[in-house]
């Protein structure tokens, strides 16, 4: 059976500038418990630790969002997200208290070494943890299969091609999902961005090719043009023959009722979300990019491109305002 | 005080920073570097070392504790290894400038709190991004009064060692602490990103201050003077942006290394070399005053 992670709560919280109240979360992560959603991510959209200037002040502190969805839901385990070199195992602990049960440690693809005190940590602390490989589309397949290996070697249940610029098509999907299944003895994943308009094939592809854990927000709530939306990929799914053991009727309720209401604006591929996709950027930028287009009267389709011809990675929010300054001066 | 009087100095570690810092050193007057210590004879350090006139030694703490005439030591190991060196070390009677996160003595940052701690047995230089950032915090603090700080110190991937690898939360920790005691601000977050971009990215520093007196033209003023103070040891040090905008500013500076021995693009490594020679150099002045005086 597959695994489903919705990240809504957690991705989402790009969308709402981090926004969410707890009594939303806990209102969320209810309907997604009763749909039979197996995994609910939640807290800052960077991970715990996330709340700052560079990315964002969060609404309330993450442990109140993961003791919120913890407390709301009856079968369905809470993860957080953790990034080292923004969050720490003592996040990491602290949110374990609070209820969260599965970790996932992020890195940017090439740099899975920095979580070799994280992942072993969350290991030996009871949690099933994940490994997160970010920006999946900057390396070929053999060079991520073999940080994926690293990551296994630290402990992980489960591995994932992580494509956060939403830069892929079904191919460069398979094609990574393959390698690490051949790299690595433990499960992969998949976590797809919908910025091509792939986000749902690319996660159907990667279940045809052996994925079995998939990542998915309500009406594709998240960073960029957002992630491939549960309630569609569970369909779509449905209709591929696998099985999710999801309540779809139920899914499709949470979504329509319950999450689309809190949304500041129809979660849609609009020109500067697409350009993320084209310039293979990592999606968390969009809506600084926007802030910061504005501010110093630049294009904010340019701002990108410059951003992904300097290779800037996930974290690297500053960079934005660097650039966005330098354009508007024509240096 | 002798116009040719120096202050004999070891440097226990001559891997990459070792080895970086004995070139910087060789540029301190009031500095003789007498001896570079290692463990394993193949060290390319040793060699180097040797190559320079340097005397060197394989018999670890040891080849230190038995030489009278050293004052100052430059711990160029690891955490771990240090903080079994260092009450060694301060029984033997030894200066220690601490280039690893062990942080036994005080923190320190030449540009900001150097003098306060001319006296302390051990002193220990926080972290690279600590280095870079600090400097820049205080200068905000002195004219704005920070409420909150935080940096995000961004780094070459090939420019991070195993050590800065197995030790990412210690980076973030320490960093935040050295903003809080030595930047002056209420509050302190550090992050650190790697980007393995070809060719290597330069290190790249922002502060974000959220203050308490907001004037543009003070803290400007204050930022550049300290830019300034900081390019006297670390000539790579560009100051990109400075911004006061509401309540909150923003700082912004790329550290371009000196290529003294380490890569131009390994700016985090370059500070911390450079900031753990300035501070010697400011000891060793001391050393030699209190000789005068005695």
């Amino acid at each position: 059976m597959l695994n489903l992670v919705d990240t809504s709560l957690r991705d989402g919280m790009h969308s709402v500038r981090h926004q969410f109240t707890p009594a939303q979360v806990a209102e969320v992560a209810r309907g997604l418990d009763r749909a039979g959603v197996g995994t609910i991510e939640v807290a800052h959209g960077d991970g715990i630790g996330g709340s700052s200037i560079q990315y964002g002040i969060s609404a309330a502190d993450d442990n109140d969002y993961v003791e919120a969805a913890a407390g709301a839901v009856e079968r369905a385990r809470v993860a957080v997200l953790l990034l080292p070199g923004i969050g720490t195992v003592e996040h990491l602990r602290q949110a374990q208290a609070c209820g969260a049960t599965v970790a996932r440690i992020a890195t940017h693809c090439t740099e899975a070494d920095v979580a070799q005190q994280h992942i072993p940590s969350a290991r030996e602390a009871g949690m099933h943890v994940i490994g997160f490989l970010m920006m999946s589309h900057m390396v070929e397949p053999g060079e991520l299969a073999a940080q994926a290996k690293l990551m296994q070697s630290y402990g992980t249940h489960v591995v994932y091609v992580v494509d956060s610029a939403g830069a892929m098509t079904p191919p460069d999907a398979v094609a990574r999902v393959e390698a690490l299944l051949d790299a690595v003895d433990c499960e992969v994943g998949f976590h797809a961005h919908n910025n091509l308009g792939c986000g749902v094939a690319n996660a159907l592809a990667a279940a045809a090719a052996g994925a079995t854990w998939l990542d998915g927000s309500c009406r594709g709530l998240g960073a960029g043009a957002g992630n491939a939306a549960t309630e569609v990929l569970c369909t779509a799914l449905d209709r591929a023959g696998h099985e999710t053991g999801i309540d779809l009727f139920g899914l499709m309720d949470v979504a329509e009722d319950v999450v689309s209401p809190l949304m500041p604006r129809p979660q849609i591929i609009d020109r500067a979300s697409l350009v993320l996709g084209y310039a293979g950027v990592y999606s968390s930028f969009l809506l600084h990019a926007e802030t910061a287009a504005e501010k110093y009267g630049v294009d904010a389709r340019e701002l990108l491109v410059e951003l992904g011809r300097r290779r800037t990675v996930g974290g690297q929010e500053d960079m934005i305002i660097e650039v966005a300054a330098e354009l508007a001066r024509g240096t | 005080m002798r116009r040719d009087a120096r202050v004999k100095a070891a440097i226990l570690g001559p891997g990459n920073i070792g080895t970086d810092l004995m070139v910087k050193l060789q540029r301190v007057p009031v500095i003789e570097l007498a001896l570079m210590v290692g463990i394993y004879p193949d060290s390319a350090g040793l060699a180097r070392a040797a190559e320079l006139g340097v005397a060197t030694s394989t018999d670890g703490l040891d080849a230190v504790l038995e030489r009278d005439d050293i004052e100052l030591v430059f711990e160029a190991t690891a955490a771990q290894v240090h903080l079994e060196n260092a009450p060694r070390l301060e029984a033997a009677g030894k200066r220690v400038v601490d280039l690893t996160p062990a942080a036994v003595g005080p923190y320190v940052v030449p540009s900001v709190n150097i003098d306060s701690h001319l006296d302390a047995a051990n002193v220990n230089l926080v972290s690279c991004g600590g280095q870079a950032t600090i400097p820049f915090v205080h200068a905000i603090d002195r004219v704005a009064d920070v409420d909150y700080a935080e940096i995000v110190a961004t780094i070459a991937s090939k420019s991070a060692g195993q050590g800065t690898r197995q030790n990412i939360d210690e980076f973030t920790t320490t960093t935040a602490r050295g903003i809080e005691v030595v930047g002056g601000a209420g509050r302190g977050k550090a992050i650190i990103i790697l980007n393995p971009a070809e060719p290597p990215i330069h290190m790249r520093d922002t502060v974000f201050a959220t203050v308490q007196r907001p004037d543009p033209d003070a803290i400007e003023d204050s930022v550049q003077r300290m830019a300034e103070e900081l390019r006297t040891y670390v000539p790579g040090c560009r100051l990109l942006m400075c911004e006061t905008d509401g309540r909150q500013v923003t700082v912004m500076v790329e550290i371009a290394g000196a290529a003294d021995f380490l890569p131009a693009y390994a700016g985090n490594l370059d500070i911390m070399t450079a900031a753990a020679a300035r501070v010697g150099g400011r000891l060793a002045e001391h050393l030699l005053e209190a000789r005068v005086a005695s």
